[in-house]
């Protein structure tokens, strides 16, 4: 076999952190190399070098025997290397053909032919996609085969997959994978980064493994066992016993219907799963940002009632995403935490100022937020700030029930572990936390509980003590989900 | 020093817009003709007031003109036509305070409809409320088949006397409408910047699903801002007749225009989230003196659009160059 491409001794810094370190990473010609690792590995890093969108801070990238320079993804293109990103980057207003051929073309595109070799393209993938329909209206696995053919146009012949299989069906999935073989079978290198082991030991020729920005080991697939993989991703060092625990007390919160659990007061729970499991759905539907199931919050019925009332009766929400769903980029930290509890501070709907005050000094002291004054903007903070102001915005109210959404996910690690360490406070003053993780250790170390879903399937409910890392990476890759409860 | 001047750019540019006018209109800067113009920025600057609350949670409102122009219509039909009771047979002539009353909650239910258009519907808030500008302006033709309804002054015998009150009179000296501005004034400034409904308009127009998210009914802020404005847009209809004694069906036409001029030139944010009713009202006032300055120099009609539209312009412009500058600092 050829090889492709080769990463040499790369070392990629962002400031005072080392994301990855001296890292050798190669792809011949007609393999599928899997890369795995978990959150904040390198993975994603590696790949935005190798596909020209990020460069090196030292060590050669070389492409046939030749050293190169990747100046940006065009040039990258140009090279033959093409990427195929998690999240799609297709314009649903256009129609396949033009999206393909976005990058192409001068002023004045040979439209006609353009609309043959998309055609032809979407032939080659083996679909029946019409080159003329808008993006739009097709399905989301249809979409990721407009994607591979984007980066087919350019003749590339590496080509990235970064999770591609965590918004497409079981179906969407089968396809994919033909794919992937008739491209290997055309000889082209495939690096394939994904979160669910038993994809990667189905159509991984090769597998290596990142952890904490180095490349620990390559091996062939066919003599990678489960059991390895997650020794090696995790490290036999980071596995730390938990000393105290919480035993949960009454039951706070519950959700019945598509998920069936509940929430006791004073416990910590993880809910773990793979991108896509569902895990985000569960929390949203107990928050009423999506609907179904019937809820109950300490003797309410919440099922269907807007989340103005969630949070009145004492259910409260972190979001994900900080900065779309969180933060007022508008306001100071203090309007950033007492607003939901507004409705407590106001007297006729006007604002008692010195209580309000009073209140958001107190949180700002509770939760330790770093900040030069309540009357800063909230831009101003560190992403591990922001996180707690917005944990502090959903404390204010007295909460009962309290869920986090990824609350780890932007925090630096210093803060990060500080911040877990407020979150088991709170559980230990009686409030009952779930949050949501994609990072096992994050999950094993700050849980009394651990919930892991899989294909949006509850497949594992045990207290913390009485599982390891390796029955929930199990759980977590299951297919079809058997209950597992302790 | 530079940022300085930036920052209260309004304010600087309301005193260079006086000095200038002072220095080639002679009587400019006499007590007469403040009293003029301050009437004509209180109508700017009440519909700017209703206008910022719609701004600040990121919507627009481009159909307070023509309510201005419907809800004089129908003050004209209350005082001259009264309400028939057709069954009844008999004819109701409500009293002043009544027509008014009336007349702002009519304002406020057209805001309302806006409101739930743009709240419930989900329709984009240029749409609904450009739909309403026409809606409001035809009915307004119909309502007097596109004649004016003169000569207001009521009649004894009905006990609807002294509506030019409201658009003429005047209270210590001080023409009624720049009462009506102050008190307005105060109240928005005291909703906005001491009340929970403020806080959660800021919320909202700064990032509406963090807004949901944190339990603020924001389909309900929604709807207030537009019952607002409606009931702004209702009392310059009012003040408009009043002043003139007649409702004309095309009065108050562009308004909407000036009106988030004011707002734009305050600084505030078209996206929503930031602007002060206070920024607004300096806004007005740039609007409301350049207007009646070119007037008195005599600066032609035409010219006169021009030179507003580059003041609008040139205020935007430095609001980037703000921005810019907050970056470097």
């Amino acid at each position: 076999m050829t090889e492709l491409i080769r990463a040499s001794a790369i070392t990629k810094r962002y400031g005072g952190t080392l994301a990855l370190d001296a890292v050798d990473f190669a792809v011949e010609a007609g393999e599928v190399h899997v890369l795995i690792g978990e959150n904040g590995a390198g993975k994603s890093t590696l790949m935005r070098i190798l596909a020209g969108i990020e460069a090196p801070s030292s060590g050669t990238l070389i492409l046939d025997d030749e050293v190169v320079t990747l100046t940006s993804v065009r040039d990258a293109a140009a090279k033959g290397i093409g990427m195929v990103h998690q999240e799609l980057n297709l314009c649903p207003n256009l129609t396949v053909s033009e999206n393909i051929f976005l990058s192409h073309g001068g002023a004045l595109p040979d439209l006609a032919s353009e609309r043959k070799r998309a055609a032809a393209l979407m032939a080659r993938l083996g679909r029946t996609i019409s080159a003329d329909v808008r993006v739009e209206a097709l399905s989301v696995g249809d979409q990721q085969i407009v994607e591979i053919a984007k980066a087919l146009a350019e003749e590339c012949r590496v080509l990235i997959f970064d999770e591609p299989t965590s918004a497409l069906s079981a179906a969407e999935v089968e396809t994919l994978f033909d794919v992937i073989a008739d491209l290997k079978h055309a000889g082209v290198g495939i690096i394939y980064i994904s979160h669910k082991l038993e994809e990667l030991m189905r159509i991984g020729d090769r597998i290596s493994i990142l952890r904490n920005g180095r490349m620990i080991e390559t091996r062939a697939v066919v003599a990678a066992s489960l059991d390895w993989i997650v020794t090696t991703m995790i490290g036999e060092e980071r596995r730390i016993a938990r000393t105290e625990s919480h035993t949960g007390g009454t039951e706070i919160l519950s959700i019945a219907g598509a998920f069936n659990v509940r929430f006791n007061a004073g416990e910590v729970t993880a809910i773990y799963g793979l991108l896509g499991s569902g895990r985000t759905t569960l929390l949203e539907t107990l928050f009423g940002a999506r609907a179904g199931g019937t809820i109950w919050l300490d003797g309410a019925d919440l099922t269907g009632r807007p989340i103005a009332e969630r949070v009145k009766h004492g259910l409260l929400f972190v979001p994900e995403d900080r900065k779309r769903n969180g933060l007022f980029a508008n306001f100071t930290v203090a309007a950033n935490l007492s607003l939901s509890d507004l409705s407590h501070l106001a007297r006729w709907s006007v604002i008692d100022r010195a209580q309000e005050t009073g209140q958001i000094a107190a949180m700002i002291e509770r939760l330790g937020i770093k900040t030069a004054s309540p009357d800063t903007p909230i831009t101003a903070l560190s992403g591990g700030n922001q996180q707690k102001v917005l944990i502090g915005r959903a404390l204010m109210p007295g909460p009962k029930a309290l869920l986090l959404d990824e609350p780890g996910r932007g925090v630096d690690v210093g803060a990060r572990a500080e911040l877990f360490e407020t979150i088991r406070d709170l559980a230990a003053q009686g409030l009952a936390v779930a949050f949501t993780s994609s990072d096992l250790i994050e999950v094993m170390n700050v849980a009394d509980r651990i919930i892991v879903l899989a294909r949006g399937q509850i497949s594992l409910d045990m207290r913390s003590q009485e599982t390891d890392e390796k029955a929930v990476v199990a759980a977590a890759n299951r297919a079809s989900a058997p209950l597992e409860i302790a | 020093m530079r940022t300085l001047l930036l920052r209260y750019r309004s304010i600087v540019a309301l005193f260079l817009v006086i000095a200038l006018f002072a220095a080639i209109a002679p009587n400019f800067l006499s007590v007469a003709n403040f009293m003029i113009m301050a009437k004509h920025v209180a109508i700017v600057a009440i519909l700017g007031i209703g206008m910022t609350f719609v701004i600040l949670t990121g919507g627009i409102d481009l159909s307070v003109g023509s309510i201005a122009g419907l809800a004089g219509m129908v003050s004209g039909a209350l005082i001259l036509n009264g309400i028939s009771l057709i069954p009844l047979g008999i004819v109701i002539y409500p009293a002043i305070p009544t027509v008014i009353l009336l007349v702002l909650i009519f304002g406020g239910l057209v805001g309302l409809a806006n409101g739930v258009l743009v709240a419930q519907l989900r329709v984009a808030p240029f749409i609904v409320t450009l739909g309403m500008l026409y809606v409001a302006r035809g009915s307004a033709l119909l309502m007097s088949g596109g004649t004016t309804f003169s000569n207001l002054t009521g009649a004894p015998e009905y006990g609807n006397q002294g509506f030019s009150w409201l658009g003429a009179g005047q209270l210590l000296g001080i023409p009624v409408p720049v009462w009506l501005l102050g008190l307005a004034a105060w109240i928005a400034i005291f909703t906005a910047t001491r009340t929970s409904f403020g806080r959660r308009v800021y919320a909202v127009g700064g990032n509406e699903r963090a807004a949901e998210l944190s339990g603020v009914r924001t389909d309900r802020i929604k709807i207030w801002v537009y019952v607002i404005s409606g009931v702004c847009a209702a009392l310059v209809g009012m003040l408009v007749a009043s002043d003139l004694m007649s409702a004309h069906p095309a009065s108050g036409e562009s308004f909407e225009l000036n009106a988030i001029a004011a707002v734009v030139l305050g600084g505030a944010s078209l996206k929503g989230g930031r602007g002060t009713i206070g920024a607004t009202l300096i806004g007005a006032a740039v609007i409301g003196v350049l207007g009646d300055g070119m007037v008195m120099v005599g600066v032609s009609e035409f010219w006169q659009m021009v030179i507003k539209g580059a003041v609008i312009i040139a205020a935007v412009v430095l609001d980037r160059l703000q921005d810019k500058f907050e970056v470097m600092l």
